[in-house]
């Protein structure tokens, strides 16, 4: 792995990663809340469940990722769901059941599922 | 929970917690990660000072203290080696704010202390974090390796020249130890004691080196000022108190989580609006913020715009920003045992207006809990805290009276009928508590009577029942079996 020795190497890197997540983008992200407390509520049974019920059903086009606390502890576990083309929807309180639920009902048919959390504030993206 | 759809919070410190993967160097580097330690490094040290100056950026770690003067005064002391400290033992009880940040976005920590490095002339950081957060302390390991791994730390950062490298301290759970010189001395391998101050640690601290300390929190808000501008950070906030205040909700509150607001957000809209209130329709009392170092607010306080100074003047503090709520069901008197309960264990024991005026003050409410407070007793409460806040050591023995101090100004009422009239009027000190049957609700059911463990109710089936008061160990099983709410409290 080279280094990153300059501000412009910097930038180069930064314009692959984009582009990246850029051809991936037609893809379905499902971001699973890990912090401590998050994989204590239960988020590593929901990121399984849905992992297992992508399988089940042969989805292609899925991605996982994990990410730290979504200050949502009141509805632990979170996930947050990014259908392509659309804007990201966190549900709260996914057991193994409305995990298993969310894949088959929102990431395969687009169909609301109970337990959005309304977005309540305004993100400063650097 | 309507009224959460508005939007009264901004994200700077957690903007990217829970949207990027902490483990990955490429997400945080997608959302302009250590540009703004590139950007600091065709700046002199001077002008990176005085862009915190400007910005009013303050500690977030309690004190509030200027950053930006707090770096000047480092850089200003010339010396073979700097520290750049970063104060991640995080202890208040109802507080995470920390351990969300490291959890969730480490980079924004690690790039904020390579930042720091520069603007005071250090080429080392520690980050001391509380062993008691592996999984924070993974993630930090992991991005500090892989900053190093791609030349972000180590020698020669971006060809500028600068060097900075940081290794992580374990804390073993001592609270005391996030009092800068208590934690330096615990760095060093020494009992985690604090000194007197001056010099401070910004003159003399690590191994008498001029040293930093600052909160995780405060760290996690450099990169954003950079890159956005001091004017921009200080055009958000009061004028004493620039950016945004991470909370941790916590307590009888519907929305128990992490929030951030602007300084000077009115206390009412974090606890109403963001919060939710109180869960099953019960009545907010008070709010403990700056944990056992601050105070409560009530009602008459829901209006305040939060900042450093409101607080302070409300006999409450900032703190590290837990926010711990409580309901009708909620006695004051107890709530300050409880905090006082902690900082008896916490005191270190070197001064003796904290390790023993904390065991006093611990008594004290422990005998008005137990029904056998006076009147002398509560003027022996306040001049004992008077005595312990101007003597004490560190901000802990000097912080340590506050819960009690403000508890007294605000609920003194409740204060008063524990010693007066012999009861607690939110009936949780059970010594002075009687539980009764109101006969004209007791359908006679028997329900309590297959509850009680020490068979103190008696009644013939559908006829009213009786608890014999004497035999009553107070345990509360028929108060939470009744259907008919016809067991009370009195």
């Amino acid at each position: 792995m080279s280094t990153i020795a300059s501000l412009d190497a910097l930038r180069a890197k930064r314009e692959e990663i984009l582009a990246r997540q850029k051809a991936r983008a037609n893809k379905v992200l499902i971001n699973v809340s890990l912090a401590t407390c998050s994989i204590a509520a239960g988020g590593k049974v929901a990121l399984e469940a849905m992992q297992d019920e992508v399988a089940v059903n042969g989805l292609t086009n899925v991605d996982f990722m994990q990410s730290g606390c979504m200050t949502f502890c009141f509805a632990e576990p979170t996930v947050e769901i990014t259908l392509p083309g659309k804007e990201p929807v966190v549900f709260g309180g996914v057991d193994e059941a409305k995990a298993r639920e969310l894949v088959t009902e929102y990431v395969m048919n687009g169909e609301p599922v109970e337990g959005i959390i309304p977005v309540t504030y305004q993100r400063v993206i650097l | 929970m309507a009224a959460t759809t508005q939007i009264k919070q901004l994200r700077i410190a957690t903007r990217n917690c829970g949207f990027i993967d902490p483990e990955s160097l490429d997400d945080y580097i997608a959302l302009r990660g250590y540009e703004a330690l590139a950007k600091v490094l065709t700046m002199t040290p001077a002008e990176v000072v005085e862009v915190i100056k400007t910005s009013g950026l303050r500690g977030r770690g309690g004190g509030g203290f200027p950053t930006g003067v707090k770096w000047g005064i480092a850089l200003s002391n010339k010396a073979d080696q700097k520290y750049m400290v970063c104060n991640a033992d995080e202890g208040d009880p109802g507080a995470f704010m920390d351990r969300a940040v490291l959890e969730g976005d480490p980079h924004s920590v690690v790039e904020a202390m390579a930042i720091g490095g520069y603007a005071i002339g250090a080429t080392l950081g520690a980050v001391y974090i509380r062993a008691e957060y592996p999984l924070a302390i993974k993630r930090l390991r992991l991005a500090i390796d892989d900053a190093r791994a791609m030349g972000l730390l180590g020698k020669n950062i971006f060809g500028s020249g600068f060097d900075f490298d940081i290794e992580i301290k374990y804390g073993a759970g001592a609270f005391v130890c996030g009092e800068e010189t208590a934690l330096i001395r615990s760095m060093e391998g020494h009992r985690g004691e604090p000194v007197s101050k001056p010099p401070f640690p910004a003159q003399s601290g690590y191994w008498n080196k001029p040293t930093i300390v600052n909160n995780v929190e405060t760290f996690a808000n450099i990169p954003a000022i950079i890159l956005k501008g001091a004017d921009w950070f200080s055009s958000i906030g009061t004028a004493t108190s620039k950016g945004t205040k991470v909370f941790a909700l916590a307590g009888k509150i519907v929305n128990v989580g992490l929030v951030e607001v602007p300084m000077g957000t009115p206390l009412r809209e974090v606890i109403f609006d963001i919060g939710g209130g109180c869960p099953d329709g019960k009545e907010f009392k008070a709010v403990q913020t700056g944990g056992p170092s601050g105070g409560a607010l009530a009602h008459k306080d829901l209006d305040v715009a939060i900042d450093y100074e409101s607080l302070i003047a409300r006999k409450s503090m900032m703190g590290s920003g837990g926010m711990v709520v409580m309901d009708e069901d909620d006695c004051m008197v107890s709530v300050a045992k409880f905090f006082l309960d902690f900082t008896m264990d916490e005191t270190c024991g070197k001064c003796t207006p904290c390790r023993i005026g904390s065991k006093r003050l611990y008594e004290i409410l422990d005998k008005i809990t137990k029904g056998h407070g006076t009147h002398a007793d509560l003027a022996r409460l306040k001049s004992l805290c008077e005595a312990i806040k101007d003597t004490a050591l560190c901000g802990l023995g000097q912080t340590m009276p506050n819960p009690i101090l403000s508890t007294m100004d605000t609920f003194a009422g409740e204060y008063e009928a524990h010693v007066t009239q012999k009861k607690c009027p939110a009936h949780v000190c059970t010594a002075m508590l009687t539980y009764t049957i109101d006969a004209a609700k007791c359908t006679g059911c028997t329900l309590c009577t297959k509850v009680c463990p020490v068979d103190c109710i008696t009644g013939t089936k559908k006829q009213p029942h009786v608890i014999d008061a004497s035999k009553c160990i107070k345990c509360g099983a028929c108060y939470d079996k009744c259907k008919f709410d016809s067991v009370i409290k009195l």
